[in-house]
């Protein structure tokens, strides 16, 4: 696969070419629900990396998403950081959270992986709360307008502008899309698929699969601090609610819905579900029925996600 | 199966495709709206917690708003355009709320967003009404607005904040329950907030908490808390909230018996909760915080009586379609109240479109004081401007003969407290 590089190159550069005309086409709504979706579609980029390609089930991404959250947002709000400085401290913030979670965490496997990562999760959720002097608990923080402005040479960019915060997201997503390209088609993807399809094997060829599993998780978790440290600067809000294991289940729906393993396949999931959302709540309350049920029908019809569908009939050389 | 996968696609079924897609993209969510004419009605986004942990309260807040809006487009409307009405779920979650409010700026173009509850929803949606320079009146109580951390754009004129509420309760508690007070409250933002007003309110009328007992959300059995409640307790001030209400009743009347302490409590632990229920009985001859009292009283205004039947609720604030279905009525008065408060803010500003949105902001701002009347009918109100904050009377009821009957009313001034900050400053 890897002499045929250019049609996946191209539909990559596609996409991103794509999102980057739609900011002068959408209505002002969508084009600002777009801008939420890239941040979130990080997230379950960086959840797919770990689920998708080594084939581990977390039920505990909300806290590295979290961590990325409250890593940025409290060193803006105590601190008084910028807002550069602010995202490097959420990336940290989930760098290490997740280096500490992945040497623990990877002693199991399997459904024991799943309740370790939610227990885990739940316990960061729980140090929230515990701490609302700093955090504000279940009610959260909110990053003022003047908080999320960045200095360059003189000139600012203030996130809180629609096209600066569309363009934003368009970069980080752009940047971790491109990351995770490269990430599938390097050796290390590889040994992360082999792992996932058989790691005894994988283990008696020589390779640590240990190491490679832990490089993994810490770099999912810090994809997935980086979105939660840009939703953090892009819209403002710090709170429980985005470390909750609602958060948690979430980027795992995303990717099933999208295709695991698929790299486009967390942008379609994620699109697909809020415009579901979107749309069906405009007509009855019983909107997450509709969701429930457009769940069900995909299960049964694209087991391997949309894209994992497509690629398993129609275009092979999808990454 | 993998037929129906593998099937080509036919013209039918791309016609039937592109027929999906077109509903889809004609559905509410895709709709835009022109730029509001002064013919056209004023749309008001109504921010509401059809689902999620808000959503009892949602649905009464929904059928008051309804009403205000019926009897506002009876009397003509808010400057000679009637009202209209968008609603939109925001699962009282506070990313969905943002996003709601985001939709209702730049999708529905309505003129307000309005009637927010759950405090986290409120703070989670203020960035999004402040970055869209879209005016946001809440009904939410929580003391987030008047802390001054939220932005201009923000407002609650029409319910107390819980710090006041608080601060007005503690001085009848002090004189009539007892002095030496034990706190049994839930461990997370509701509950700190009675945490941290209520212990410097109650020292200012001579009186002592005692004990703080932080019960952590997840409980479902409070039997083992209750030793740490000390043996000279006076007076236990709860403010248990959610399903778990009732069995933590249920335990504390079997900790005690017959022989208790002073109960006193906030009746949002018991908000559309029949106060009959099996298993509250243990509440006999407990007082309660009202903000607008539940069972019709004896000496209800007429604007109160005339309330109470626009919004349908019987005498014994139950639906008067269906006397199991209790209302909110403590706190949805609210959403009447803070509708009247937009009226007044757009007559008083001459607001025609959303390029007014400063000058209603700048209007509301400087309303100071409500009448108590139709358009108030829980009672009279100051408000300030620096804080975007209304102050109001509390009512504190007994809960006797399987009714709550108001026994004490508080005095506005009860409940007032320094401005923490001031709005006005912030740019518009």
């Amino acid at each position: 696969m890897r002499h045929d590089g250019f049609k996946p190159a191209a539909l990559h550069v596609a996409v991103i070419a794509l999102l980057f005309a739609l900011n002068f086409v959408l209505p002002d709504y969508h084009h600002g629900l777009l801008a939420r979706i890239m941040v979130l579609a990080v997230f379950a980029m960086g959840y797919n990396l770990l689920f998708g390609y080594v084939g581990l089930l977390s039920l505990g991404h909300a806290m590295f998403f979290s961590a990325g959250l409250y890593g940025s947002g409290l060193a803006i709000y105590h601190l008084g950081w910028g807002v550069p400085a602010a995202f490097g401290a959420g990336l940290v913030s989930g760098a290490l959270l997740s280096l500490v979670i992945g040497l623990l965490a990877l002693r199991t496997t399997g459904v024991a992986f799943m309740i370790v990562t939610m227990m885990f999760a739940q316990v960061f959720y729980l140090l929230i709360l515990y701490f609302a002097q700093w955090t504000g608990g279940d009610q959260g923080l909110v990053l003022q307008q003047a908080q999320r402005l960045i200095e360059i040479g003189g000139v600012t960019l203030d996130l809180t502008e629609p096209v600066t915060r569309y363009m934003v997201s368009l970069g980080l997503f752009s940047v971790v899309l491109v990351a995770t390209l490269l990430m599938a088609r390097s050796a290390f993807g590889r040994v992360l698929v082999a792992i996932r399809e058989n790691e005894e094997r994988t283990r008696m060829l020589g390779y640590d699969t240990f190491a490679n599993k832990l490089a993994a998780v810490v770099a999912s978790g810090v994809i997935c601090a980086a979105s939660g440290a840009a939703y953090a600067l892009l819209f403002g809000y710090v709170g429980s609610t985005l470390a909750s294991v609602q958060y948690s289940i979430l980027p795992l729906l995303w990717v099933l819905l999208g295709g695991a393993a698929t790299t486009l396949g967390p942008l379609v999931g994620t699109v697909f579900m809020y415009y579901v959302i979107d749309v069906t709540s405009g007509y009855t309350s019983a909107y997450m029925l509709v969701v429930g049920i457009a769940l069900i029908l995909l299960v049964l019809y694209f087991p391997k996600g949309v894209l994992g569908t497509i690629r398993d009939r129609w275009v092979r050389w999808l990454p | 199966m993998s037929s129906f996968i593998r099937k080509s696609i036919t013209r039918r079924t791309a016609l039937k495709g592109f027929g999906a897609a077109a509903g889809l993209v004609a559905g509410p969510g895709f709709v835009r709206y022109s730029q509001a004419q002064s013919s056209e009605p004023i749309r008001i986004g109504f921010q509401a917690h059809r689902t999620g942990i808000g959503a009892s309260y949602g649905r009464w807040y929904e059928r008051t708003t309804n009403a205000a809006v019926k009897a506002v487009n009876d009397a003509g409307g808010i400057n000679g355009r009637q009202v209209e009405v968008i609603v939109e779920d925001d699962g009282t979650d506070p990313g969905r709320g943002a996003e709601v409010v985001g939709k209702f700026a730049t999708q529905h173009k309505v003129d307000v967003a309005f009637g927010t509850l759950f405090s986290h929803v409120v703070i989670g949606s203020a960035p999004a009404a402040g970055e869209n320079k879209l005016p946001y009146y809440v009904v939410s109580e929580g003391h987030h607005v008047a802390s001054t951390k939220l932005n201009r754009y923000v407002f609650q004129p029409g319910i107390t904040d819980v710090k006041s509420q608080i601060q007005a309760v503690a001085p009848w508690i002090a004189a009539n329950a007892g002095k030496k007070v034990t706190q049994i409250f839930p461990d997370f933002a509701f509950g700190y907030d009675h945490r941290d007003y209520l212990p410097p309110a109650l020292k200012a009328q001579g009186a002592d908490v005692i004990a703080q007992i932080a019960i952590p959300p997840t409980e479902s059995s409070f039997t083992k808390y209750f030793p740490q409640i000390p043996a000279d307790t006076d007076v236990i001030y709860h403010v248990m909230v959610g399903p778990a209400v009732l069995t933590f009743v249920k335990e504390l009347g079997e900790f005690y018996g017959s022989n208790r302490p002073q109960l006193f409590g906030f009746i949002d632990s018991l908000e559309a909760v029949d106060i009959n229920s099996p298993g509250l009985e243990f509440l006999d001859g407990s007082h309660f915080w009202e903000g607008s009292p539940r069972y019709a009283q004896p000496d209800d205004s007429d604007a109160q009586k005339a309330y109470r039947a626009a919004v349908g609720i019987d005498e014994n604030g139950a639906s008067v379609d269906d006397p199991k279905d209790v209302s909110t009525a403590a706190h949805m008065f609210g959403c009447w109240e803070t509708l009247y408060v937009i009226k007044k803010a757009m007559e008083d500003s001459g607001y025609q479109s959303r390029d007014d949105a400063g000058k209603l902001v700048e209007a509301t701002e400087a309303l100071t004081e409500f009448a108590e009347g139709p358009e108030h009918p829980q009672g009279p109100k100051t408000f300030n401007g620096k804080i975007h904050q209304c102050f109001g009377i509390q009512n504190i009821s007994k809960l006797e003969g399987g009714r709550l009957n108001v026994v004490h009313k508080t005095s506005i001034e009860d409940g007032m407290y320094e401005p923490e900050g001031d709005y006005t400053t912030q740019p518009l």
